[in-house]
């Protein structure tokens, strides 16, 4: 079956693919595209932004979303910005520089093709946002302003405040409501896909509950594109919203899209560090604050236990006492490096003993410098809505004394495989945003997450699913009476019934932080082989006990919100055990996956480029079965492969 | 720290709804309140695995609550805790309410946003679809992805830009409506027209905008607004009622147009 893994990248110069690829695939004329049925799954940017465009386009497109408005999708929480290669700032700033940053970003385990493509619709995305009517910040000349990322030295990122998600999800959905006010978009908010429904090898449709009545529901289309973000939330800690999960994708694993690079998860250097056991989600500190915040620890350890028993403040320390390590160890971009990088650079620290706050892990992020060289107005202008929002769940002043943070699950990169036209393997069904796996490799850039899901849903998705519609023309409505949305429906209900006949003991918050646990100790920030076939063995007795011992309060035919949890850590014990499987098969370190037994001596990432340059895409064989790997050669014909080097 | 909590219980959008008092013990003043409400659901949903204390007492199941983002910025929790959306404090979300905020041994009474416009759909959830009709009426510039100019095409003067930001950063959550003794929507609206008509883009439909914003929220049941200034003094994200002064200035400058 590998022939399956085509990835359709089509020919010519890399910086004319795209191009190409656009005048050799068909459209649809206006009067068919009224004809045909699109469904998308999920609000977020990219569910928001496909769904605008494809209404736009005069497709008749049905959107789905959990929550009860398309305007909480999790995309909303995103703060710091999106990337574009504008080169407004004259740094000397180029489509093909953003594209070689985010493909030695992701540690050469991206598509050169698709990472290229990214870079080069980002310019059009902060034209539209900008007619849109979203509100980006200015310099006093009226012209847009710009700041810094991580792993990038030109300042390229377009923002709104530490609001930028926000104000990109209101501009995608306010053009969503703008078609559906033409009629052209409907929306069915608090609506959870249960499954996807294939017939003769093509997605046609889902099968949805209703979450305000349980309804269960069938809707057909001629496509299905799938937009429902990551899988974070199987660490149950995570910066992810809570409802966030990834069952839908899921569901498209278990019949037969392939899923890629699931060890592939981000973590992100600057959280709000745990405060105890009854915490149930991280909150993030965006990392435009590393723009102006200096990362460090004591560089003594009498000074660490004397913080923790809190006889001194951190502003008291010394300068000549302080370890700014990566500035330390990273000179050429200091506190501006990759998320993987200075997440275990914190977590080398904190093993060490130098960790602060009372659990030892945390360490600092401090504006005394900034604010002195810039005064604390500067600061406020740029930050003000996030150091608020510190000050409100930790009670200290982050303007008097530094921040203390801890690396947190926040994203993941991998996801469904999908060919350059963002198609999976199954026929008709497109993944767009964080719910595929192309654009980000091994680690995501800041600032980049909202750039793919928009790239995708606005200038990518809505030309290369008209090609395949245009196959599809004389294709009528699909007859949701089908056997196979019968079956879809009875294996949905069967599975709804399961759960709530259990009765066991365990509540489902209670598994789910086992489970987390369980993936943060074995398949977090480090892992190694006896680990990984450990935990692969206690995710399965976890899971036995799950479907022995849970307990899921209510019944169907109502708002349960026990039951939406229970169905989605069901799938979150196979979604962890498949990372936990490609974690074990991927003997390299590269990006934010962490083998301790490849390493350099100064504890840096080793990748093995001659065995593992490849993306890992696994297939579901059925129940109690191994999935099977299929690879993707990655090939890289522009860029030369090298050590990622933040050092010089 | 120990609370009593009364919190409001009902079965559905018909069923009559009452008061239930619950007791949750040794909370860390740390924990936030929906951690706490976790916490009550917990507790609840192990009275429930016990049949014979579910014969003794009304069962009820755990509380239902809206809440996703827990970082005050999508909007979805929506509770109205000792007579304040979103508690006590100024300028927070109840997921960035902290029990540290709160007396040790209060009672606590927690009730859904009451408004005609937001029908009960469970317990503490409401249905606040009339937002997004609202929004669908004309919170929107309408243009189609290929045809914009460059982003720096037009420029927008940095004060006009912030003030513009300062109405977006409205998270639809709907406590101005739950503040608002005749349950008025205007500060939410006011929210999105002024944003979108302190911007150049936004200037070409601001009449239609104002006309039809205003129009489908009163077709769907809001109030009149009478200038209280509730909805400014309990919006977690402080919008100004001075944004409610530039509707009613774009909206009767449309209707003479007409």
């Amino acid at each position: 079956m590998a022939d399956k893994l085509i990835s359709h990248i089509p020919d010519g110069p890399l910086a004319e693919k795209w191009t190409k690829h656009k005048a050799d695939i068909r459209v649809v004329s206006p009067n068919n595209k009224r004809k045909l049925d699109i469904i998308v799954v999920g609000t977020g940017l990219g569910g928001a932004s496909a769904a605008a465009s494809l209404g736009a386009l005069g497709y008749n497109v049905k959107v789905f979303c959990i929550s009860d408005s398309p305007r909480r999708a999790h995309s909303i929480a995103a703060q710091g910005g999106i990337n574009a290669a504008k080169n407004y700032q004259n740094d000397n700033d180029s489509v093909y520089r953003l594209f070689y940053d985010t493909i030695k970003g992701g540690d050469y385990r991206s598509r050169e093709a698709n990472v290229y493509r990214l870079a080069e619709v980002s310019n059009k995305i902060i034209d539209l946002c900008v007619a849109q009517g979203i509100p980006f910040a200015r310099e006093y000349g009226g012209l847009l302003a710009n700041r810094s990322f991580g792993g990038v030295q030109v300042s390229r990122t377009f923002y709104a405040r530490g609001q930028t998600g926000q104000q990109l999800l209101l501009g995608a959905y306010a053009e969503m409501n703008k078609e559906i006010a033409r009629g052209t978009v409907k929306s069915y908010p608090r609506h959870e896909m249960l499954d996807l429904v294939i017939i003769n090898g093509e997605a046609k449709g889902i099968i949805t509950r209703n979450i305000e009545t349980g309804e269960i529901e069938r809707f057909g289309a001629h496509a299905v594109v799938l937009a429902t973000g990551g899988y974070g939330n199987v660490y149950f800690l995570s910066t992810n919203a809570m409802n966030s999960n990834g069952s839908a994708a899921w569901q498209c694993y278990k019949k037969g899209a392939y899923f890629a690079n699931p060890c592939f998860a981000q973590i992100h250097p600057t959280c709000i560090p745990v405060h105890g056991k009854q915490q149930c989600k991280l909150t993030l500190m965006s990392e435009s604050l590393r723009n102006d915040g200096r990362i460090w620890v004591p560089k003594k350890k009498e000074d660490v236990a004397k913080l923790r028993n809190n006889q001194i403040k951190p502003s008291q320390i010394p300068e000549e006492d302080r370890d700014y390590y990566l500035e330390r160890r990273y000179p050429a971009f200091g506190n501006l490096v990759p998320r993987d990088v200075a997440s275990r650079a914190a977590k080398e620290r904190c093993d060490a003993g130098y960790g602060v706050n009372e659990t030892g892990l945390a360490v600092f992020l401090d504006f005394k410098t900034a604010i002195e060289r810039l005064g604390k107005d500067v600061i406020t202008d740029r930050y003000g809505n996030l150091f608020q929002m510190y000050q409100k769940i930790t009670d200290s002043n982050p303007y008097e004394e530094p921040m203390m943070i801890y690396p947190a699950i926040h994203y993941t990169m991998g996801g469904l495989w999908v060919d350059y036209d963002l198609m999976t393997t199954i026929p008709g069904l497109y993944a767009i945003g964080e719910c595929n796996f192309s654009d980000h490799g091994g680690n995501r850039l800041g600032a980049s997450a909202l750039m793919q899901g928009l790239a995708d849903g606005y200038f990518i998705l809505p030309y290369t699913i008209g090609d395949y519609l245009s196959h599809k023309i004389q294709e009528p409505k699909i007859d949701t009476n089908a056997p196979e949305f019968e079956e879809a429906e009875k294996k949905a209900k069967e599975k709804i019934n399961k759960l709530l006949s259990i009765k066991g003991k365990k509540t489902v918050d209670e598994l789910h932080k086992e489970l987390g646990n369980l993936m943060w100790e074995y398949v977090g920030m480090a892992r190694d082989e006896k680990g990984l076939k450990t935990v692969i063995s206690k995710i399965e007795d976890l899971r036995q006990e799950f479907l022995k011992n849970v307990y899921v309060d209510g019944a169907n035919d109502q708002f349960n919100q026990e039951l939406e949890k229970a169905l989605r850590l069901y799938d979150f014990f196979d979604i962890g055990e498949l990372m936990a499987q490609d974690a074990l098969n991927r003997k390299e370190s590269c990006g934010g996956h962490f083998r301790t037994e490849m390493q350099t001596p100064e504890g840096e990432t080793k990748r093995d480029d001659e065995n593992y340059m490849y993306v890992a895409a696994w297939e579901y064989k059925g129940k109690g079965e191994d999935p099977e790997l299929h690879k993707e050669p990655l090939k890289y014909e522009n860029i030369k492969i090298a050590v990622r080097n933040y050092k010089d | 720290m120990n609370f009593t909590l009364k919190v409001w219980r009902q079965k559905n959008a018909k069923e009559k709804g009452r008061f239930e008092t619950y007791h949750v013990k040794d909370i860390a003043e740390d924990t936030s309140f929906l951690e706490m409400m976790d916490i009550l659901n917990e507790q609840l949903i192990h009275e429930d695995m016990d049949p014979v204390a579910v014969n003794k007492g009304c069962h009820s199941g755990p509380v239902s609550f809206d809440h996703d983002c827990r970082e005050g910025i999508c909007g979805a929790c929506s509770l109205y805790i000792n007579g304040h959306p979103h508690g006590p404090g100024a300028l927070v979300t109840t997921c960035q309410l902290f029990m540290r905020n709160f007396k040790d041994g209060e009672t606590i009474t927690v009730e859904p946003w009451r408004s005609a416009a937001f029908p009960v759909v469970k317990d503490l959830v409401v249905n606040r679809n009339a937002f997004d009709q609202i929004l669908q009426a004309g919170g929107f510039i309408s243009i189609n992805p290929g045809a914009v100019p460059d982003a720096n095409a037009i420029p927008v003067p940095k004060e006009k830009a912030d003030k513009s930001m300062d109405a977006a950063s409205c998270i639809g959550c709907g406590a101005c409506v739950a503040s608002c003794k005749n349950g008025s929507a205007m500060l939410f609206v006011a929210a999105r027209v002024s944003s979108l008509a302190l911007l150049p883009q936004g200037r070409p439909e601001a009449c239609r905008r104002a006309k039809a914003m205003v129009a489908k929220m009163d077709e769907l049941g809001f109030g009149a607004c009478t200038n209280t200034q509730a909805c400014e003094a309990e919006c977690p994200k402080g919008i100004s009622v001075s944004n409610i002064a530039r509707l009613n200035r774009e909206f009767l400058s449309a209707k003479f147009k007409d």
